[in-house]
């Protein structure tokens, strides 16, 4: 799973965001490093929606990051619009902002608690001058309702005065006061309860049909990330196990970490069994990951290749991929004739 | 089975009798948001993390409180007003009345060891001493604070160069260093608050590099940047609102501890000089008669007790206020 | 129909089952300066010895604050005088001071809290923090108290459990501190084991090791285990019973079984339906609750849900419902229950209507992104 390649990208003209080898690692001192991703490739085509998944440490809130350059990814290639990001410097960097925007985890930190909703929410106009003329606060006005409050009552309220759900709706409208293309959705609901993070999930929907937005939708939950997603990449240890799209990367996981991740969700229905323990041990420090592929001290199909040979991206099906030797669904086929026969569809 | 509500028995009547829509006139949106509203909490003040609504217990703000702004008022009341209010001339000799005790004709509070007004010395005095205090905290505030506001916020080596240099500063002995300035620059009342202004830049400094280093972590800022706010933007208008109030907070009882220094600087008589009256040359002075007439040197020392106490509790009130509001974000 | 007798006022006669803990309409309220808290409002279960109840609640339901009020470990001066009893083997603990609680915790219950990193100490290492108790209470020496840690980190799956003896917290990762804790909550071999939201911080995989190894060892040690949870997956099939708590009281108490099969309550089944599922296609719109739950310090006269409630009639705004009961063992706090033909008539007249007698509109209540 070490899941390097780039055999899923897409050659379509609708592509708005192209993720190649990108790698952020972090400076630990005396040579050693965090390798907090490792090579990760995606893209995403106009209007959909891809989910980035995966356990915690797997990397997937830093490359939401360094996509949009903080941090700087170490190396790989990150294109809007066809447009190299991460060449850029200072104002020219600076005048790709509009074009894509990001919500936290943490919507009470993401809210600067000394200025009002209105000033907040149009704070992108007044940075790009767009506020000439009262078109700001009809702006505002638009956007505040779109996502479900009332101008007039919230508008002149600090963020204190709100619950953590309508806290991240003032996230959501401010990220969309620009108008962006692209929307990095880093772990927008798992700070909310679960009946709040049905309302949001849906206003995400909602603002998505309404403003055509491409979305980068980071979370831990797969009931969560299959909900809101059109395709789902599967991240591990900095390094992508699985894409595909959504229905058939559910129905039939291929990569053995995503049949794992699968079968440890709780299922709110007592009928469904106690599910086995799919997986031992944790996730090993990105300071010093396994070789060859990242998953093979947890996983229960490791071989001895695993270790020696870091598996590539390949196709297992229409639009779907998977970095493994032994993927699961082709349990008995040998690997190489499983990639035979995809390379033949 | 038959409907519940005829057949089944209320097993735990647990009558409730709350208020209602006690917080309707502060609801906030209403409209689109009607839902989300109208659910209980229409309130401003909803503590979002609710789930053990522990104790945060009513703050002690009554009556020592209220004694303690309304002592601050009188001091600077007395301060700004000295030259129209009825008050003889502070450095007015009469050797007859000298050392004269509190309520004697024409002097309140008595006379000092030259037959001056001690009451009207105290006002006089609370000039130097507000006026030495604000104006070094201010000095502190904006030039200690916009420095560590911008090394807090930009890191890297010029971080480390600033921090060396206030550490080196810091670990000076202070009065020292303040004796060695005021006899080297003089006594008058600007080179005295211009000597301390400058001494207390480390400390706010410290406060002001450690909020930001705080604050800057906070993903509004992050937010703001990805935006794309430029710097200066971000510092002012994103950085600077949530820093300002802990340093303030903190310069608020710094004050204090200014007077106290001006008093100690007049205790080895380098503080404005005589015959200027100054809080702490009165008690250096009254220490002559502390045999005969102890009030002389003890009205001073109580006026200035009462005025670092008085500031240090209200200090403590604000910030603990603000610090509550900023727990509850 | 059979009717529960379950009686707020305790029977004179002894419980036949024997319970291990039994909570009778506990009380904790707070004395805020926004007002009177009230936390805990009217709590009543029963836990037998060896079974597990697990108590299911969004934040601000009350859960956390009840599991503090079973041990006992609230600051006596935060929480208002309260009324109730906390029996534990038929003693109140409620009038106990933390002296007196002291021979409890440990031996007699023990808790394992969300954030393994709060409830270790990080500069004890780890084979003193489990020997401590041990020492304390089962007076072992420092040789076998050490071979009992080894054996109690066995038993929790650490490998290597010798090593990690010497070792700190933080050089551990969550999910083995979350085992240490664990560890630490066993060592005294606890009649009743209190989770508060044990496997929050923990990714889904090690959150299945950990729910399986709390299962494990409540079945090996025959203990009685209170596990309080916000997520109904969690405790879907891990305890016998499952008590669902809204705004400070149980709303929905039923053996699992039965209350994944039958739920009564709306909170309840809004509480299921909104949760997305792995199962459901992508973009399936979610049955969101609209709203948020009440102020706990201005709670209303009637239904506490009801303002979120598809079912809400007059009467629900007039009065909190009682808790009622249509089979043993199955309580709950709602004049329309759902599944029966009161619910379903109140459904029909809001629908006819367009909206509840709380005023919510019913399409807010249904696709609603509000």
């Amino acid at each position: 799973m070490a899941g390097s390649g780039t055999a899923h990208l897409r050659d379509r003209d609708d592509i708005v965001l192209t993720v190649e080898d990108l790698v952020v690692e972090f400076p630990l001192g005396r040579g050693r490093k965090v390798h907090a991703v490792s090579g990760v490739s995606f893209d995403l085509a106009e209007g959909e929606t891809l989910g980035l998944v995966g356990e915690s440490g797997c990397g997937k809130s830093t490359t939401g990051k360094a996509i949009m350059q903080v941090p700087r990814p170490t190396r790989g290639s990150v294109r809007l619009r066809g447009r190299e990001l991460t060449g850029l410097h200072g104002d020219d960097l600076r005048k790709t902002r509009p074009q894509m925007q990001m919500i936290f985890q943490d919507p009470i930190s993401s809210l600067n608690p000394r200025r009002r909703v209105r000033d907040i929410v149009g704070e992108g106009l007044s940075i790009w001058n767009r506020d000439r003329d009262g078109a700001s606060r009809s702006r505002v006005d638009e956007l505040l309702s779109a996502v479900g409050l009332d101008p007039e009552t919230a508008g002149g309220r600090r963020a204190h005065e709100f619950s953590g759900g309508q806290c991240q709706r003032i996230c959501i409208a401010r990220s969309l006061v620009l108008d962006p293309d692209v929307l990095i959705c880093d772990e927008p609901v798992s700070a909310l309860d679960v009946s709040v993070q049905a309302q949001i999930l849906n206003l995400l929907e909602d603002m998505k049909a309404r403003y055509g937005l491409t979305m980068l939708f980071i979370a831990h939950d797969l009931a969560v990330v299959k909900n809101i997603s059109d395709r789902v990449a599967v991240m591990y240890l900095g390094k992508v196990c699985e894409v595909g799209p959504a229905e058939s990367l559910y129905a039939r996981p291929t990569h053995p970490y995503t049949n794992a991740l699968l079968a440890a969700v709780p299922r709110p229905d007592p009928e469904a069994g106690s599910t086995s323990v799919p997986l031992e041990g944790d996730v090993p420090s990105p300071v010093d990951p396994p070789s060859g592929c990242r998953f093979r001290t947890r996983c229960p199909r490791a071989q001895e290749r695993c270790a020696l040979e870091e598996p590539l991206v390949r196709p297992v099906g229409e639009d779907h991929f998977v970095a493994c030797h032994f993927p699961v669904h082709a349990a008995d086929a040998p690997a190489d004739a499983v990639a035979g026969v995809a390379t033949m569809s | 089975m038959s409907a519940p509500d005829d057949a089944a028995v209320p097993v735990a009547p647990n009558r409730t009798g709350a208020l209602v829509g006690a917080d309707a006139e502060r609801a906030g949106p209403s409209g689109t948001a009607a839902a989300e509203l109208q659910a209980g909490t229409q309130t401003g003040v909803t503590p979002l993390t609710p789930d053990p609504p522990a104790g945060r217990r009513k703050r002690g703000k009554g009556v020592v409180y209220w004694f303690c702004l309304g002592w601050l008022a009188l001091v600077v009341l007395a301060a700004i007003a000295a030259n129209w209010l009825p008050l003889p001339d502070p450095n007015a000799i009469d050797i007859i009345n000298k050392t004269a005790p509190p309520f004697s004709e024409g002097h309140l509070l008595g006379t000092d060891g030259l037959g001056r007004d001690i009451l009207s010395r105290l006002a006089y005095g609370a000039r130097v001493s507000l006026v030495i205090s604000v104006a070094a905290v201010a000095v502190g505030i904006i030039v200690g604070g916009t420095l560590g506001m911008v090394v807090g916020y930009f890191r890297g080596r010029l971080e480390t160069a600033v921090m060396a240099v206030i550490d080196v500063i810091l670990a000076f002995p202070g009065l020292v260093l303040l004796l060695a300035l005021v006899a080297f620059v003089g006594q008058s009342l600007l080179a005295i608050t211009v000597v301390i202004g400058f001494l207390s830049i480390p400390v706010y400094t410290r406060v002001a590099r450690a909020a930001t280093l705080a604050v800057s972590q906070r993903e509004y800022v992050l937010a703001a940047g990805l935006m794309g706010g430029k710097t200066t933007r971000i510092l002012f208008r994103e950085i600077m609102p949530n820093v300002i109030l802990p340093v303030a907070a903190f310069g608020l009882i710094a004050l204090g501890v200014v007077i106290v220094l001006e008093g100690s600087l007049a205790f080895l008589g380098l503080s404005v000089e005589a015959p200027a009256a100054t809080w702490g040359s009165m008690i250096a002075e009254g220490k002559r008669h502390l045999d005969d007439a102890i009030h002389i040197a003890l009205i001073p020392s109580v006026v200035m007790f009462l005025t670092v106490l008085s500031l240090n509790l209200v200090g403590d009130v604000l910030r603990s206020r603000f610090d509550v509001r900023e727990a509850n974000l | 129909m059979s009717i529960a007798a379950e009686l707020p006022v305790p029977p004179a006669t002894p419980d036949p089952v024997d319970p291990l803990l039994e909570v009778r309409d506990l009380h904790t309220w707070f004395d805020t300066p926004r007002g009177m808290v009230r936390a805990v409002d009217g709590v009543s279960f029963t836990l037998r010895r060896g079974a597990s109840i697990g108590i299911v609640g969004e934040s601000g339901s009350g859960k956390t604050v009840l599991s503090r009020s079973i041990m006992n470990l609230l600051p006596k001066k935060a929480a208002v005088p309260a009324s109730g009893e906390v029996l534990f083997e038929g003693r109140d603990l409620r009038p106990m001071s933390s002296k007196q609680m002291r021979s409890y915790w440990g031996p007699q219950m023990a808790m394992v809290f969300q954030d393994p990193m709060t409830s270790l100490n990080g500069v004890v290492k780890i084979g003193r923090q489990i020997t401590e108790g041990l020492r304390q209470h089962l007076d072992l020496s420092r040789q076998d108290a050490d071979a009992e840690a080894v054996r109690l980190l066995t038993s929790v799956g650490i490998p290597a459990p010798e090593r990690r003896l010497g070792e700190y917290p933080h050089q551990l990762s969550g999910g083995m501190r979350q085992r240490v804790t664990i560890a630490i909550a066993l060592a005294c071999g606890p009649k009743l084991l209190m989770a508060d939201e044990p496997t929050t911080a923990l990714d889904v995989t090690v959150q299945a090791q950990i729910l399986d190894l709390l299962a494990r060892q409540q079945a090996e040690r025959s203990m009685g285990m209170v596990l309080v949870t916000h997520d109904l997956g969690v405790v879907a099939n891990r305890t016998d019973d499952i008590a669902v708590m809204y705004a400070g009281q149980i709303v929905e108490k039923a053996s699992t079984r039965t209350l994944f099969r039958r739920m009564r309550h709306p909170y309840t089944e809004a509480l299921m339906r909104c949760i997305p599922r792995v199962e459901n296609p992508s973009h399936t719109r979610l049955d969101a609750i609209p709203g948020r739950p009440p102020d706990l310090a201005a709670l209303p006269v009637g239904c506490r849900f009801a303002p979120r409630c598809r079912y809400a009639q007059p009467e629900c705004l007039a009065e909190n419902p009682p808790l009622f009961s249509d089979e043993p063992g199955h309580e709950y706090r709602c004049f329309f229950p759902v599944g029966t033909s009161a619910g379903a008539e109140a459904l029909e007249r809001n629908e006819r209507a367009g909206s509840t007698a709380a005023g919510t509109t019913m399409d807010l209540l249904t696709k609603a992104s509000a």
